[in-house]
């Protein structure tokens, strides 16, 4: 077993529940790299919902709350307040993240509030069959969507960007090295982090959208299907943007403004004012 | 020469491993792992450039590179 893998995960339960080949492994190394480099795992706490992607931090030998579906952030927002010195990540899934927790992941981003959202999109339900995604691309043809999806696909880093985000980063599993940079930069960033990672799930998204089971063939689709914006290129068509997106130190952060009021009322933390 | 090791316990036999490594150190062999699918055996180790892609990008952390002492050396 790897060094580090054996000083971030609980032994006891390995093997992880994902199959053969998918890309939430390395997204949970990639992970455990960052928490390496950074040198901070007493300050670290994780918080998930229901998903494929949010078995992730169950396996991390730290702090993790395993939550309701779609509710991931609620809680995370609260444990910021109760606890603003801890770092909290959040992993959540494309379905968890966009449909069922969608109003949720708008209002904590325009509160700017200090969270690392690590949204891992293989653009399907993967864990209850192969249904459609908020993220599924138009045409695909999943369980739900027998003569191909109709509806566009919702993009997660545009979304938060325009509502209030001040971090958005997307990579995908085939660049785990910059992966691995962007989550240390969202953790260290002050405000709201949303780092989408396009991952292959070579059962479901395999069979159903992309034509072919290999996670190898579906690393190198991701690697083709993306480009790194420079400044003054052309914009291909019909690809998707990766790399860092937004970056906007300016915004004020939410818990610091709660504290500042708190303090202005002279209501010490934990205390009720009554 | 390189230490490798692939931990039976938590390959899974994705075979990742095997097309990533720039230098095919990976081959397929006849060992199963606990998961009861094919795990690879690493040959050929002198070709090892440490680039650490195979840590990388395995999905359950099975695979361990480490530098041996005369490699420190160097």
């Amino acid at each position: 077993m790897n060094e580090l893998y054996e000083k971030y995960i609980k032994k006891e339960s390995l093997p992880t529940l994902f199959c053969p080949g998918c890309g939430n492994g390395i997204v949970q190394f990639a992970a455990i790299k960052a928490f390496e480099k950074l040198g901070i795992k007493d300050e670290l706490a994780c918080v998930s919902g229901i998903g494929c992607s949010s078995w992730i931090p169950c396996y991390f030998k730290m702090d993790v709350m395993h939550t309701m579906h779609g509710r991931a952030l609620p809680f995370a927002e609260g444990l910021k307040l109760a606890r603003p010195d801890k770092k909290i990540l959040i992993f959540t899934g494309d379905g968890d993240c966009l449909a069922i927790g969608g109003n949720h992941l708008i209002h904590a981003a325009s509160r700017n509030i200090d969270l690392t959202v690590i949204e891992i999109n293989n653009y399907i339900y993967g864990m209850t069959g192969g249904q459609k995604s908020p993220a599924t691309p138009e045409g695909a043809v999943t369980k739900t969507s027998p003569f191909g999806s109709y509806d566009e696909p919702i993009d997660g880093c545009s979304l938060v960007a325009a509502a209030g985000g001040t971090y958005v980063a997307r990579w995908t599993t085939a660049h785990p090295l910059q992966l691995e940079k962007a989550i240390a930069e969202g953790i260290e960033h002050k405000g709201f982090s949303f780092i989408e990672v396009l991952t292959q799930c070579p059962v479901q998204a395999g069979n159903n959208i992309f034509g072919e089971k290999s996670p190898v063939a579906m690393m190198a689709r991701y690697k083709e299907m993306t480009y790194i914006y420079k400044e003054g290129m052309e914009i291909p068509e019909g690809k998707v943007r990766i790399g860092r997106i937004k970056h906007d130190t300016s915004r004020k952060e939410y818990t610091d403004k709660v504290l500042q009021k708190l303090e202005e009322k002279n209501i010490k933390k934990g205390q009720s004012n009554g | 020469m390189a230490d490798i090791t692939i931990d039976k316990a938590c390959c899974k036999g994705c075979d990742i491993c095997l097309s990533i490594c720039p230098k095919k150190i990976f081959v397929r062999s006849k060992k199963r792992n606990d998961y009861g699918t094919n795990m690879p055996e690493a040959v050929n180790r002198d070709a090892c450039l440490f680039c650490g892609m195979c840590e990388r990008l395995c999905p359950d952390g099975a695979i361990s590179v480490r530098k041996t002492e005369e490699e420190k050396e160097k």
